[in-house]
């Protein structure tokens, strides 16, 4: 596969080294001349030193014979226009957009651009999985935030201990796709037994959270807090 | 007319003391204020502290009731953006990114952006100057139609078919982890 980075930043350096490893034919795009002079030091000479914002420097660059082009730089703008260029200019098929700032997801997801990393909600979302404030753990949120994948460790007294998963009564359109167990995930089928301590991953809209609260914990009103 | 300008660089500056002289409503956001300065002492219109390319403060300042929305920051890529909010979320109808990176300009008008670049309009006038052959005047790059005949807008349209549609799961290849 073909990747076009474009910014050299942290993401930008770390993500081109990773593809390499894995065997990926990859071009980094860094306006900075020093930091695109550091880089090129380090992991070889695949690096361009010229803004990946203008359209010639992405031709130059091959964009469009790229397969993924991944617009990492810290400014949302820049990301932005760098995926629209790439998707309508130079018909890219895939476009990966670094959102700083979550308020502009949606307009990101609405403008076309395939798929958004938000560090922003990704260390919001690890600072909430290290310290379970909810018992429910929201890993995702995917379709522009309407739905929620979500996880649920199955603590003593909850109702679903001991059933199979197609008794397990999930509000509407809501779905349990895999548990883990002792660290590995196993598919859920209808006809698994669900045990204690089991990690129960679903997904569903947002508004099922409660339903889900019920089934998966217990009732939220009668709650034992968590690890007592 | 209601007008909100986008970035007091001197064309911003320039146009909203202009229009407001003319008599219509100006509304003049930039990120510095003393970008301000750049207005006429006589200037009557708006001029606002803020962020153009953030919605909500492109909703504060009243920017959906817009008639007209000129994105005229410095940075190629911060009118884009603002241009688009004003398009896409705010339903603007006219709305006038300046773009100076040539290639962009046009890309952007094929995607439902009025454009206006500063290169191709000072290539032309140097060129004239010099007695040399040039094309037609550049202008405003008309925004392409905005909708497609099925209802979407060009730049929400394109996203790939999946080649995995229609497949059972399990007549889906393993893969090792």
């Amino acid at each position: 596969m073909f990747v076009l980075v474009v910014g050299g930043g942290k993401v930008g350096y770390y993500l081109a080294k990773e593809l390499i490893e894995a065997g990926h034919e990859v071009v980094l795009m860094e306006k900075d001349p020093g930091r695109a002079a550091q880089i090129a030091d380090d992991i070889g000479s695949i690096v361009i030193a010229r803004d990946g914002c203008e359209g010639n420097h992405l031709a130059e660059a091959g964009c469009e014979r790229a397969d993924v082009v991944a617009a990492v730089t810290g400014d949302d703008e820049d990301n932005l226009v760098i995926c629209q260029m790439a998707k309508h200019h130079f018909d890219v098929p895939r476009t990966i957009a670094r959102v700083n700032n979550p308020k502009n997801e949606a307009l990101f997801r609405h403008l076309g651009v395939d798929e958004l990393i938000s560090p922003t909600r990704m260390i919001l979302g690890s600072i909430e999985q290290d310290i379970p404030v909810h018992e429910l753990l929201h890993l995702a949120g995917l379709g522009g935030g309407e739905l929620e994948i979500i996880e649920a460790q199955l603590r003593q007294g909850s109702p679903a201990i001991g059933r199979a998963a197609r008794e397990v009564p999930m509000p509407e359109g809501c779905a349990i796709f895999a548990v883990i167990r002792d660290d590995v995930a196993v598919p859920v089928r209808p006809d698994t037994i669900l045990t204690e301590g089991d990690k129960v991953i679903a997904i569903g809209r947002a508004e099922c959270e409660v339903a889900l609260h019920t089934q998966l914990i217990g009732d939220p009103d009668g709650l034992q807090p968590a690890g007592a | 007319m209601n007008i909100v300008i986008v970035g007091c660089g001197r064309v911003g500056a320039t146009m909203a003391g202009d229009l407001d002289a003319k008599g219509h409503r100006v509304t003049i956001v930039d990120i510095s204020t003393r970008a301000f300065e750049r207005l006429p002492a006589t200037f009557g219109g708006s001029a606002v502290r803020g962020d153009g390319t953030d919605e909500d403060t492109l909703r504060r300042i009243g920017a959906a009731e817009a008639d007209v929305f000129l994105a005229l920051t410095e940075g190629d890529n911060r009118n884009v953006m603002a241009a688009q909010l004003a398009t896409e979320a705010l339903e603007v109808k006219q709305v006038v990114a300046k773009i100076n990176d040539v290639v962009r300009a046009k890309a952007y008008a094929e995607l439902g952006i009025a454009t206006i670049c500063r290169t191709d309009l000072m290539t032309h006038a140097l060129l004239g100057y010099m007695g040399l052959p040039v094309g037609p005047t550049p202008r405003i790059r008309e925004a392409a139609p905005h909708t497609h005949p099925d209802g979407t807008s060009p730049v929400a349209a394109a996203i790939g078919g999946s080649t995995v549609g229609g497949t059972t799961v399990g007549a889906l290849p393993a893969v090792e982890a």
